[in-house]
């Protein structure tokens, strides 16, 4: 493929006329957004956690090395990324096989795979070569996608998903859904087929129960009615409505959070870190949030749209998306809106894994931004 | 449009579409994602804004549980400062029943861990049915602090079971006291109705009788709280806020442990009572009962099997004969009969009876017998008095009449609870007319009154009021409510407080009476030919009267042999006595259970209760064959 004068990496980094953040290929409001965030997820979670340092530093390591990872691929030209899509699917969907036979079994699910040095989880690597997957599919011909292109998506996502809900890992099962379906949606699904699949798939519903885990058919009942149960699986829903309630307007303030560190609210710095905010920081800490949130979101769908190529647009909406469907999912299930599914507040929530994933991501839509052809 | 550039503006005008297609699906999602955080946001408002108020209640209530702070009870001391009553710590293991799933289960796995034995598993069981609803109950107590520290190890293992600390009541003098103090135990369900429970909340033990049960509301105290915050585990982080409790006022009493302990020695294993009271105060300086019991066991939950060992025991050692024991006063009731016949004018010191050896009411047959079948011949009061002639206070009973007998023995308590501070009294009987008719639907016979006069028939008196009755002689007509605590003291305060005092005087008109009656009961043991001239002292004069309580009734002409009747068939042996005659420090009433002659067995008791208090020391003549009632 031809290209032009100042799309390659090397010559852009020494372009007199961009910025010396966009000559790393960096995109500032989006490394604003994200630093911002993360700077606000260190001060929650020192609080979460109990003022333990050690927390903190932890966590500012995988910050650093998800940091690190964006700014690799953000080097990434899209065409490389176009074209390593279906070999990086085939390599998520045989480790996914591979866990499954072979995986460690931790917290009764099969989630990871021991590579002698590290143990790498596979589904986080399908969050990624799903709509990458799905946007190369989609971008191969002229959008928007006939039925069998469509059909031959949803196959795509669906099998890596029922081998993650098989795990059973659920939350991480409708994440790999969600960024495939997404990519679907902004490649111009028709309505009609989404019409049809949701009336479907709630036609389907009494089906999806019967293949639910006990454990998740509970979730999904104690969602319904978290009183039934106050001190088993509906404790979480309580105590953390509890805690956000009982922030107010204006919160308790940092680190005064009763409910969190008298240790009423369980998961308090890892799924359930949203309650700590709002009991600490009040509707106000909460809104900002949002609305940093909001503006994340935002400016990946304007690099979507901004992008030069279908496969560009198609991956970082999808990617944009995701990262939406985290923090829709996670503080529906704090708040109570939906049901307890294992989905962390993306870049803020303790753990390693998925903040990695995500910035992987962030440093794709970066890429997509900055190597203009 | 030439054919070879239509697959470029084609391809252009589908890229163009895409992009437009792409953008309006952004855009769409856009939206989407803003309504999505908007109904986030609107769930958020509706929890932090408008039910915000239940939520900051929910999270106090989390967070802040008040606890009650039981107040320590008061200790008891005796007259010169012995602790009669203490506290001592104690560790016990308590199971809310109704926090517990399996009940079985868990007692079986805390058996792993601490000993748990028949007795602890009887208890618990009795207990059990007793509790109050979410109150612990013991299974083990007097935990060592081996066992509290393996049970901490455990404890999540037990939700429901949690060591309780706790002041557990101590009587060090055992059951030398037990009748006169009482004993605290377990709050039951009655006594549950009865209390203030928010004042008794953290407390578990209540006075089940004597001084413990009178006094309850002064030795209990007041309860305190504590706000505490308390994590998810329940474990407390730190107070809050609290309101100390008021701890129970100790009890200064006038009970002289010393005097208790010469009463208690010298009836022996001899069933009986002793009252001694200071007739300056209305103090009770010693209230036995005897045969007793140990108090503390009943404390901690007495087991079954000993509980009925004393409920069923033939000598009813929980039977406190000292306030409850409702005996015919006998003899010991003249002194007062004579003084009404003074007072009322009816007889002088010199108007003299003759006594044939029977008394006959005018116009009727039935001969009422004096002791001496003899009889006494003329008799004036005092002769009357000290030979305990019989057929001069018929006759001084009939001439004073039950009318004005009765309030004249209710001016020295008797027929009427004393109100001591001793729970569980009597109220003994002076029987009248009135009472005949309401209780026995019956007339009054003139010859009921006769026996009245000497204190037989259904006249009742407790050995308690015979000692107030006597105080109230020998202090010549000062009448006290009489009381075992004299004062009550807060822990810390520089004083004691003086309990309240009852009292009333006496009338008799004219001082020389209370001479001629107390001239005559010194004559009992002071003079030659008195009933009781056994115990006369070197160290004091001692003033008395024997008297005798029929245990059943003898037939019109059979004569009383005490060696032919079943022992528990025998007369009661009573005495009442005061000393030093010129200024009365102690008042002593005695009653030996089937003792027979009251100046042979129950006045060597009084002898030796005097001595202990008024420190006497000279040894008693062997009273020898006493002729006389």
């Amino acid at each position: 493929m031809a290209t032009r004068p100042g799309s390659s990496s090397l010559q852009s980094l020494v372009d007199p006329r961009l910025g010396i953040l966009r000559r790393l290929h960096l995109d500032t409001p989006l490394l604003g957004g994200l630093l911002l965030l993360c700077a606000f997820g260190l001060a929650v979670l020192f609080s979460a956690g109990d003022r333990d340092l050690a927390v903190v530093e932890r966590q500012l390591l995988r910050l650093a090395l998800a940091f690190g990872l964006m700014f690799v691929l953000a080097q990434v030209s899209p065409d490389h990324l176009r074209r390593w899509s279906l070999p990086l699917y085939v390599l998520g969907v045989l480790m996914l096989l591979a866990v499954l036979l072979f995986g460690d079994v931790g917290k009764g699910a099969q989630r990871w795979l021991d590579l002698g040095v590290v143990r790498f989880q596979p589904s986080e690597l399908l969050k990624l070569a799903v709509p990458m997957a799905a946007a190369w599919v989609l971008a191969a011909r002229p959008l928007p996608p006939g039925l069998p292109r469509v059909l031959a998506v949803a196959l795509l996502i669906l099998v890596p998903v029922v081998l993650i809900a098989e795990q059973p890992d659920l939350g991480t099962a409708i994440l790999v859904a969600g960024a495939g379906i997404t990519v679907l949606f902004i490649g111009g699904l028709g309505w009609r087929f989404i019409l049809l699949t949701s009336g479907a798939a709630g036609a389907l519903a009494p089906l999806l129960w019967h293949s639910m885990r006990d454990y998740q058919r509970q979730r999904v009942l104690t969602f319904l009615d978290p009183a039934s149960d106050p001190l088993g699986s509906g404790y979480h829903i309580i105590q953390s409505q509890i805690a956000i309630g009982s922030g107010g307007l204006h919160g308790k303030g940092w680190l005064n959070g009763t409910q969190s560190h008298l240790e009423f609210l369980p998961e308090r710095h890892t799924d359930f870190i949203f309650a700590v905010i709002g009991e600490e920081f009040g509707l106000f800490g909460i809104l900002v949030l949002l609305a940093l949130y909001l503006f994340i979101i935002y400016r990946g769908l304007v690099i979507a749209v901004n992008a030069p190529d279908t496969y560009g647009r198609l991956l970082a909406g999808g990617l944009s998306l995701v990262f939406f469907i985290y923090v829709f999912v996670n503080t529906g299930m704090v708040t109570g809106l939906l049901p307890v599914v294992g989905v962390p507040l993306p870049l803020i929530s303790y753990g390693g894994t998925s903040m990695v994933t995500l910035m992987a991501g962030f440093g794709m839509l970066m890429a997509i931004q900055t190597h203009r052809k | 449009m030439p054919r070879d550039s239509w697959p470029v503006d084609s391809r252009l005008a589908d890229r163009q579409r895409e992009q437009r297609l792409v953008a309006t699906r952004a855009i769409i999602a856009g939206v989407l994602v803003f309504a999505a955080l908007a109904v986030v946001a609107a769930r958020l408002a509706r929890l932090q804004v408008h039910e915000h108020e239940h939520f900051s209640v929910l999270s106090r209530d989390n967070r802040v549980k008040v606890q009650p702070v039981p107040p320590a009870r008061g200790l008891i001391y005796d007259a010169k400062g012995v602790v009669l009553a203490d506290n001592h710590p104690s560790f016990s293991l308590e199971v809310t029943i109704e926090k517990v799933v399996d009940l079985d289960a868990t007692i079986g796995a805390l058996a792993a861990i601490i000993r748990v034995d028949d007795k602890d598993r009887e208890r618990f069981a009795r207990m059990k049915r007793q509790r109050v609803r979410f109150q612990g109950v013991p299974l083990r107590l007097n935990l060592t602090p081996e066992e509290v520290a393996r049970f901490a190890l455990d404890s999540y293992r037990f939700p429901g079971v949690e060591v309780h600390a706790e002041l557990l009541r101590t009587y060090p003098h055992g059951a030398l006291t037990a009748h006169v103090l009482g004993y605290v135990g377990r709050i039951n369900t009655q006594e549950m109705e009865r209390i203030n429970t928010s004042d008794y909340a953290g407390t578990n033990f209540i006075g089940k009788g004597g001084v413990e049960k009178a006094h309850e509301s002064l030795l209990h105290g007041h309860v305190g709280y504590q706000q505490v915050e308390v994590n998810a585990r329940g474990r407390v982080l730190r107070t809050l806020e609290g309101k100390p409790p008021v701890p129970g006022r100790d009890l200064h009493l006038f009970l002289d442990i010393e005097v208790q302990r010469a009463a208690t020695r010298a009836l022996g294993d001899r069933r009986g009572a002793v009252v001694a009271v200071d007739p300056r105060t209305g103090g009770v300086l010693a209230l036995v009962s005897q045969p007793s019991f140990d108090p503390n066991p009943f404390v901690e939950g007495i087991g079954q099997k000993d509980y009925h060992a004393l409920l069923y025991s033939p000598d009813k050692p929980l039977y406190n004969r000292a306030v409850r024991g409702q005996y015919p006063p006998g003899s010991t009731v003249k002194p007062f009969v004579g003084l009404a016949g003074l007072v009322t004018e009816v007889t002088n010191a010199r108007k003299a009876t003759y006594c044939p050896g029977y008394y006959r009411l005018p116009g009727q047959s039935h001969r009422y017998r004096c002791w001496r079948r003899g009889g006494h011949g003329s008799v004036t009061l005092e002769p009357a008095l000290v030979q305990s002639c019989d057929v001069y206070f018929y006759d001084l009973a009939h001439a004073i009449g039950i009318e004005r007998l009765k309030p004249f023995l209710g001016g020295f308590g008797f027929g009427a609870r004393t109100g001591i501070d001793v729970a569980g009294e009597m109220s003994g009987l002076v029987p009248s007319k009135e009472w005949k008719e309401q209780v026995r639907k019956q007339i009054w016979y003139p010859g009921e009154t006769l026996i009245v006069g000497i204190g037989q028939g259904a006249f009742l008196a407790t050995p308690l009021q015979l000692a107030v009755a006597t105080a109230s002689l020998a202090s010549r007509g000062q009448f006290f409510q009489p009381r075992v605590a004299r004062s009550a003291q807060l822990p810390g305060a520089p004083a004691a407080e003086d309990l309240p005092v009852v009292a009333h005087r006496i009338d008799v008109a004219d001082p020389q009476r209370w001479d001629q009656i107390i001239h005559a009961m010194t004559q009992v043991v002071e003079g030659a030919r008195g009933t009781a001239k056994g115990i006369r002292s070197q160290d004091y004069r001692i003033a008395g009267k024997t008297g005798t309580a029929q245990v059943f009734t003898l037939g019109q002409n059979q004569s009383y042999n005490a060696a032919r009747i079943d022992e528990r068939m025998r007369d009661h042996a009573l005495f009442i006595a005061f000393a030093p005659v010129e200024d009365p420090r102690i008042a002593v009433a005695v009653i030996v259970e089937n003792g027979g002659h009251g100046g042979s067995t129950a006045a060597p008791v009084a002898r030796q209760v005097m001595d202990a208090y008024l420190g006497g020391s000279t040894p008693m003549s062997d009273p020898g064959p006493v002729d006389g009632d």
